[in-house]
């Protein structure tokens, strides 16, 4: 299994043609006390750079966009009831949806995690 | 002035402090030709207090005001009594000069009010939550048909031709720009509602049908038949309440299963106004809260463990989203939010109760007396405190001819449907606690006449 | 939820108060804490009398509402108390300085509200034939003939029923003028960085693009950037004047010239009029449609969130597309345009946008202000607002750092930023410190284009003594906030609650109340 992460700081773990998406620590720290998530629905089919999520702290709302391009198979439910586990652990239980790939090769534009903390570094 | 309290010494000492040598240095950043070098040209000058109440009594003068004589009217605007204190504390500085509550530890008075306002409107519509209101009636119906369009995906609403004309207007208007599909019809002039037809329509592409309850003509039908037809089809039922005050006798909307209730809350505490400011009332089901338009207040705690109250769910609001916003609107109606909890809190359920049942009951009692009238026939099977009555001729004339005999005679539908011939002589009558069996006998008696 | 519910409205926390021990009641002398409706009322009481109904037929349908509905009802002395108290935990303009940039409030005068309540004003039902309101249409046209005169432009329309459905007033003129030329085509709306979250969220609504312009450095709308943009899918610009940044935009004539000479329409948002009303006309900028802000300028209350008034100057292309209702003075007479007549000689009106025919409450307010002061006074109105606010800014820009101070005088408000503030101090710090001093705070973070932002309007209601009270304040304040004083991030500490968490309000919603569990329930 491999990570990739965007510049508008989603990250993206792949396994055979299932994703999982979320937000990196370097975002929710950004954002601040998350107290809503939206995550798409079950066989919603997304294009890369599509709107695909909503995440809100108190004071700001921000759109999340779909790394890759293809079909969801679940938004994460536990997101719902406790939107803070994307504070808590936003690179784990705090992922927001799954996806199966439509273009793997999409992910070859994306970066690796060493080349994401030198690009956070910079910010 | 008496508004200004800057002295002309302290002018001259506040330019200098600023080191500015007049007043119109402060204003060079306004091109030189179109700086105005005087009062504008026409206008008159400041007045004394006593000058201004002069002007303004002489033309309140010029109008005929409701408690001048028998009064009937009604279609989405309703004459109740005010009692006394609620114009009084509505009139305390610390409420009437307060703004919008942004600093929750200064403004607890305001978000708590407002915290009893939306528990007290969705226990009144029978929904789950409610917001802290809209500008009024009509704007709350046509947000409503945009929160079910974002709710369902759908851009096609079916709207009852018992709906208020202005309210289907606003809604015709809006839809222009937002692209939804609006099926709209006019009522005819029976006992029946268009609950079937209305039913008949709904099919996968709807996103909400919107039906005004009690109707335009005063009607009344169960809308379970109707929940249950729309949610069959994944569409929602929009309901819209014009007399709040009905709901005192009959079943909420929220009851049957509605999923949005608006309604125009002017009745409790807020009086005619000439059409405003009102206020509109927005309930919907706990799951669509998020999509819901407006103002929210909700509970939480201090840093001291107290509880307290605060604006919250703000980034669904234009000055967080911009231009991803659930709505256009920016503020609510807070004040009169405040009048209708306050008369709501005089009430209680026992006051409201009575209050319906003496509106229903001096209604019932004032169409059996009309119907009586030669050449008058009573539309209505059902109604609360509003009816239609069919004159067998053109009812606006006759409603122009009462005004000057001094009689308010109700909402002739000729002024709201002036395209609509087959409704031309219709007249829609209000009763409430405010008529006396007087002022019915009083129209009565003048319809004989002019109808003979 | 009902766990927050039972914490009940007793402080569950130690007192602060010096040596004083807890109260029992929770209250401190005059800082009475008062609980909910729900916990103090009954479905019992009433603080009314109805007459009992004389007949007992039932015209309901069968659909009686047979089930409780809850609602409390107080006698009319606790109601009176409850609210009373409620007041008591509030800030209000009647108990000081409101320097809520942008957003602010004036002095409201009690003649104003006098006069909104005679009964020839506030008994009229919008319905009633047009010979019997002759008065009310009368108001209307003459606040209106105020409003047109005073901005320089060609109509009014009165309908709107707040600032920001004025906006969108506007822009569904703009709309329906494109398509009646066949150029609804053009789709993109320009907006500067620092404008209000109301414009661009209008725009969109109307189904426009918003693309942002940016600002220069001195704090205005970069005139260069605006042009270079301008072109045929160009619908228009929506500039706020004088701007958010409290400044004039002395480009606008040319900004509009250029914009209509590229085929687009100028909306100018309006909501800071009150700084150079009877000193210049909007009209004279080339401006095409305006909202104005009655409680802003015209002094109508604000009511703790509305309801509001914001009617729509309109230049005389725009005209026609104005919405309906409007009043006609035809001779002696005063007509009252509504659908009916619309399509004899309005057809191009863009619709209805509301019921009925406005804020007729907040009309008779803001022409009893507007003819209180006539002419001469609404121009020493603008030009005593710009004097408090310049005083403000000149006074406090040695302490606290000012991003426009050098870009000329301001107008109705003064723009400062947390630079300097100690590591971790922010603007919300020194807000809440105001509070304690007794001042309701200024307008926080906002324009977006200034970090940290305070946005401070005094209007030209308040006294220099006022002032000066108010500036040794924010002084005090920002000093504290530059040394780093730990007490500030704890303020305030005086008002009726503490800070608020706001996280927990937004994660559990807790919209409506709910009777708490009781010690059986909650046990199961």
């Amino acid at each position: 299994m491999s990570r990739y992460f965007t510049q508008d700081h989603e990250w993206i773990d792949v396994d055979g043609e299932t994703g999982t998406v979320g937000i990196s620590d370097y975002a929710q720290g950004q954002l601040g006390d998350i107290v809503f998530v939206e995550v798409p629905e079950d066989g919603k089919k997304l294009t890369k750079g599509d709107d695909a999520a909503v995440v809100e702290s108190v004071k700001a709302a921000s759109d999340v966009y779909s790394p890759v391009s293809g079909t969801v198979i679940e938004g994460n439910p536990a997101l719902a009831d406790d939107p803070a586990l994307v504070n808590s652990d936003p690179e784990g239980e705090g992922w927001f949806y799954k996806i199966t790939l439509s273009d793997p090769s999409e992910l070859e534009a994306l970066m690796d995690e060493s080349a994401y903390e030198a690009f956070v570094a910079k910010l | 002035m008496r508004y200004l309290p800057l002295t002309q010494p302290d002018r001259a000492a506040m330019l200098a402090a600023i080191g500015a040598s007049s007043i119109d240095d402060l204003f060079v950043d306004v091109p030189e030709a179109i700086r105005l070098d005087g009062p504008i040209a026409g206008l008159p000058g400041h007045a004394s207090e006593l000058a201004v109440e002069r002007h303004m009594t002489a033309l309140a003068r010029k109008n005929m005001s409701a408690g001048d004589g028998p009064f009937f009217l009604g279609c989405g605007a309703y004459r109740h009594h005010v009692p006394a204190s609620v114009d009084h504390i509505i009139q305390r500085g610390e409420f009437l000069t307060a703004y919008t509550p942004y600093q929750p530890e200064i403004a607890q008075g305001t978000l708590q009010m407002l915290f009893e306002f939306q528990t007290q409107v969705a226990r009144l519509l029978g929904t789950d939550v409610a917001n802290a209101s809209m500008y009024d009636g009509s704007t709350a119906c046509w947000e409503a048909i945009g929160m079910a369009r974002r709710i369902t995906r759908r851009g096609k609403a079916i709207l009852s031709g018992g709906l208020h004309p202005h309210y289907v207007s606003v809604a015709r208007t809006m839809a222009k720009y937002t692209g939804d599909a609006l099926d709209v019809a006019v009522p005819a002039l029976t006992a029946e509602t268009d609950l079937e037809a209305l039913i008949a329509k709904i099919d996968g592409d709807t996103s909400c049908v919107v039906v005004q309850y009690p109707d335009i003509l005063g009607r009344i039908a169960d809308l379970r038949p109707l929940a249950d037809a729309c949610h069959a089809q994944k569409a929602l039922l929009i309901a819209v309440v014009t007399e709040p005050v009905a709901l005192g006798a009959i079943k909420s909307p929220g009851e049957m299963d509605a999923d949005i209730v608006v309604g125009e809350g002017q009745s409790i505490g807020v009086g005619l106004q000439f059409g405003g400011p009102y206020v509109g009332l927005f309930g919907c089901k706990d799951k669509y809260v998020r999509q819901m338009p407006g103002r929210l207040t909700g509970e939480t705690v201090d840093a001291d463990g107290r509880r307290g109250f605060v604006l919250t769910l703000s980034t669904r609001e234009q000055h967080i989203r911009r231009e991803k916003a659930t709505s256009n609107i920016c503020t609510n109606s807070g004040l009169c939010a405040l009048a209708f909890s306050i008369h709501m809190t005089l009430l209680g359920e026992a006051g409201l109760r009575a209050l319906a049942a003496a509106n229903h009951a001096g209604a019932v009692a004032a169409a059996e007396r009309l119907a009586k009238v030669p050449g008058v026939r009573l539309v209505n099977e059902t109604f609360f405190n509003e009816f239609t009555l069919d004159l067998g001729r053109e009812a606006r004339p006759i409603v122009r001819a009462l005004a000057d005999k001094g009689i308010l005679a109700g909402v002739s539908l000729g002024r709201l449907y002036p395209d609509e011939a087959g409704l031309a002589n219709g007249l829609v009558i209000a009763v409430t606690e405010t008529t006396t069996a007087e002022d019915v006998e009083t129209l009565a008696q003048a319809l004989e006449e002019v109808l003979a | 939820m009902s766990a927050i519910n039972q914490s009940g409205w007793r402080p569950t926390a130690p007192q602060q108060g010096g040596n004083a021990a807890p109260t029992f009641t929770g209250n401190k002398a005059l800082m009475l804490e008062e609980p909910l409706i729900f916990e103090i009322g009954d479905n019992h009481t009433t603080g009314v009398e109805v007459a009992p109904p004389v007949t007992a037929t039932s015209r309901l349908g069968g659909l009686a509402r047979t089930a409780a509905i809850d609602l409390p009802g107080l006698s009319e002395p606790e109601t009176v108390r409850h609210y009373t108290r409620l007041s008591r935990q509030n800030y209000a303009i009647d108990l000081g300085l409101f320097p809520l940039g942008s957003c602010t409030m004036k002095h409201n005068p009690r003649l104003n509200e006098k006069m909104a309540r005679l009964p020839g004003f506030a008994d009229l039902h919008p319905l009633q034939p047009i010979d019997t309101v002759q008065g009310a249409l009368e108001v209307i046209q003459q606040l209106a003939h105020w409003l047109v005169t005073l901005t320089g432009m060609h109509s009014v329309a009165m309908s709107p029923k707040a600032g920001a459905h004025g906006e969108l007033c506007g822009i569904l003129a703009i709309k329906a003028a494109l398509e009646k030329r066949g150029e609804g085509h053009r789709k993109v709306i320009l907006v500067p960085e620092s404008a209000h979250g109301t414009n661009p969220a209008t725009a969109a609504f109307a189904g426009f693009a918003v693309e942002d312009i940016p600002a220069t450095a001195d704090g205005r709308v970069d005139t260069a950037a605006l042009k270079a943009r301008l072109g045929p899918d160009i619908a228009g610009v929506m500039i706020t004047n004088p701007n958010t940044c409290g400044l004039f935009e002395r480009d606008l004539r040319t900004i509009s010239e250029a914009v209509h000479a590229a085929g687009g329409y100028v909306y100018c948002d309006g909501a800071n009029f009150n700084a150079i009303v009877g000193r210049v006309r909007p009209g004279d900028l080339g401006v095409d449609a305006m909202h104005i802000n009655l409680h802003k300028t015209f002094s109508t209350p604000h009511g703790g969130g509305g309801p509001g008034s914001g009617p729509v100057v309109f230049s005389e292309r725009l005209t026609p597309f104005a919405p309906l209702p409007f009043v006609e003075k035809r001779g002696d007479h005063f007509a009252l345009v509504e659908e009916e007549t619309a399509q004899d000689h309005h057809a191009d009106s863009f619709g209805r946008m509301t019921a009925f025919h406005g804020q007729m409450g907040m009309f008779t307010r803001a022409l009893t202000y507007i003819l209180s002061h006539g002419a001469d006074g609404l121009r020493q109105v603008a030009e005593d607002a710009v004097l408090n606010a310049n005083y403000v800014l000149r006074s406090l820009s040695d302490v606290l750092d000012a991003p426009f101070a050098a870009s000329g005088p301001c107008m109705h408000e003064a723009i400062f930023s947390d630079k300097g503030f100690a590591e971790g101090f922010s603007t919300i710090d020194v807000a809440k410190a105001l509070i304690d001093e007794g001042f309701h705070p200024m307008t926080m973070y906002f324009p977006l284009v200034v970090h940290g932002a305070m946005l401070v309007e005094p209007t030209e209601t308040e006294s220099k003594a006022t002032l000066d009270q108010f500036i040794g304040a924010l002084r005090s304040v920002a000093e504290r906030a530059l040394a780093g004083d730990e007490t500030l991030r704890t303020a305030p500490h005086f008002a009726p609650r503490s800070r608020l968490d706001e996280t927990l309000a937004a994660r559990k919603p807790v919209l409506v109340w709910k009777a708490p569990e009781t010690t059986a329930e909650a046990a199961e």
